[in-house]
């Protein structure tokens, strides 16, 4: 067990999908409040196609080009949806079910042909589809270090824009807060962090890092700064724990751990968070009931 | 009666294919407090919207101070329909009300104590200061508006613009608020509130803009806040009560 931890590229990844998920804990608390969580996963799916092209058109496996590539096309599906949206009597919610459907078939199909190029199929591509973090080689960590600590510094630096932009839109608006360029700047921080996520968790499953911290994260706490915090924390610990058990076996898929252990984080939040847990709310009302009955029964007393 | 610090000229807004407010002109003075008053769908928050760039002008402009609204806006504090946020955000009211010093304080530095203590303050005038540290979300309508109104206060603007914010709020609430609006007038401050209440405008507002789709008088409320005029607002569909000044408004159909 330690020796794998000694072992120095597993203390590279280990860093990696730790720093991805404090970034992507952190950006899936705007996400949450902007209710986008649907939107995320669509964009993650929708990275699929680029990723594939990417290599298709570079010929060798380069995690910053790939990436690249990923954000393009899911910038495009993102773009798509808008379109479709305002231009169409379909609603988001269609445009983005249609989109995530049409751009991950399509990298799907990309994928196989691709597989079957010369090379092709020791690419470790599919690792794309499920996060293969165990694949990833220095220049690959170093990567999405850089990456997520730019993410995390923008959250970090513009706390108190990004609060008003998703608590009042129009009041920020009225102070001289320009909405379009927080709208973009947030795309580029979600897509981001989406990219970087690819390789280590998958475009499956890459929106559940995002969305289980910050759903989790919303049982402890009432204000904003904690919840980004505790966002950050559980989707930390997902990322080191996820990663931790899949290198116990060979060729173990990361995604699917890490998921699994972020989804034990949200278990245990809805059932013993103190906003509004489930037990905390059952014994609240159960209390609220004996004092009630008390009342009653003195009252009764008395008549 | 003080210079004019707003002119709206030929203004015109739609949503999507239906026209909602048409080619609407007006001057507000300063020192007014003048009330909205206009049916359901009548264009009343589109006008205030639309005044305000947070929906888009099909024609006409607007002048604030003699300025275009980029150069005035720091003058300029607008309380939005209290439904226009997810009170569910996980914040307390003072952390709201600082908000509204978020201009003041400037983009990417923190409020420090001073402008907490300010928003504190505003939040004593609304009558709320027990309530500072409680979450947004357990306040109650009439609760939720005085914060908002707080918000606006720490602003320090000259001219403020309300969306209904007597709406649903208990009898106290309202005249807490009425008499931030009269301290504000008192003070030489102008605002402009939308309006729902047709019984109490004339204890209210010492102007009126009736507003149906486009604007059909405007001016001191004693002179343009008559029968007729109501009835012609309201499509003519409105019952006079009598002496007891009661009226009652049929949707027309």
């Amino acid at each position: 067990m330690l020796s794998i931890l000694w072992n120095s590229n597993t203390g590279w990844v280990l860093l990696s999908t730790m720093t991805l998920g404090i970034a992507a804990g952190a950006i899936g608390c705007m996400a949450y409040w902007k209710r986008q969580n649907l939107m995320s996963d669509v964009l993650s799916h929708a990275a699929l196609p680029g990723v594939v092209i990417a290599f298709l058109l570079l010929g060798e496996k380069n995690l910053l080009v790939l990436i690249i590539g990923a954000a393009i096309s899911a910038l495009v599906g993102a773009f798509f949806i808008q379109w479709i949206t305002t231009s169409s009597r379909i609603s988001e919610d269609s445009a983005m079910g249609m989109i995530l459907a049409v751009f991950y078939g399509m990298g799907i199909m990309l994928l196989t042909i691709a597989n079957r190029s010369a090379g092709g199929n020791q690419s470790g591509l599919d690792s794309f589809i499920f996060g293969q973090a165990a694949a990833m080689v220095r220049s690959d960590v170093v990567t999405m270090l850089i990456l997520a600590v730019l993410v995390l510094l923008i959250v970090f630096i513009g706390f108190k824009e990004w609060k008003i932009y998703l608590f009042d839109q129009q009041f920020a608006k009225g102070l001289g807060l320009s909405i379009q360029s927080m709208s973009t700047l947030y795309t580029v921080v979600l897509v981001t962090t989406i990219v970087i996520g690819i390789q280590a968790v998958g475009v499956i499953l890459m929106a559940a890092l995002l969305i289980i911290p910050a759903v989790s994260a919303r049982y402890w706490t009432q204000s904003f700064q904690m919840m980004i915090m505790l966002s950050a924390l559980f989707g930390g610990l997902s990322g080191v724990s996820g990663t931790l058990i899949s290198t116990m076996g060979n060729g173990l898929p990361t995604g699917p751990f890490i998921v699994v252990v972020g989804a034990g984080f949200f278990m245990v939040s809805l059932i013993f968070g103190k906003e509004k847990g489930l037990l905390i709310n059952y014994i609240q009302y159960k209390f609220q009931q004996k004092k009630q009955m008390e009342v009653l029964k003195q009252e009764g007393g008395r008549l | 009666m003080g210079e004019i610090i707003l002119q709206v000229d030929n203004l015109s807004a739609s949503y999507r294919k239906t026209t909602v407010l048409n080619n609407v002109n007006f001057k507000i003075r300063k020192g007014s407090l003048t009330g909205i008053i206009g049916p359901n769908g009548a264009g009343k928050s589109t006008l205030l919207k639309t005044i305000l760039n947070l929906h888009p002008a099909l024609t006409g402009s607007v002048r604030f101070f003699n300025q275009p609204f980029q150069q005035a806006k720091k003058r300029i504090g607008y309380v939005p329909q209290r439904g226009s946020v997810d009170w569910d955000f996980p914040t307390d009211a003072l952390d709201v009300v600082t908000m509204g010093l978020y201009g003041k304080i400037g983009w990417l530095k923190r409020p420090n104590r001073k402008h907490k203590q300010l928003a504190y303050e505003a939040l004593e005038k609304m009558g709320m200061a027990d309530y500072a540290n409680r979450q947004i979300s357990q306040l109650s309508g009439g609760q939720q508006q005085r914060v908002f109104l707080a918000r606006a206060l720490v602003q320090d603007a000259d001219f403020y613009f309300m969306d209904e914010p007597l709406a649903g709020v208990d009898a106290a609430t309202e005249r807490a608020i009425m008499n931030i609006l009269k301290e504000l007038k008192a003070n030489g401050k102008t605002v402009m509130v939308v309006h729902h209440d047709l019984q109490t405008v004339e204890d209210y507002f010492d102007h009126v803009l009736l507003l149906n789709k486009t604007l059909l008088c405007h001016g001191r409320t004693e002179e343009i806040f008559t029968k007729e005029n109501i009835a012609k607002t309201y499509g003519g569909n409105m019952r006079w009560m009598g002496e007891n000044r009661e009226y009652a408004v049929h949707s027309v159909e």
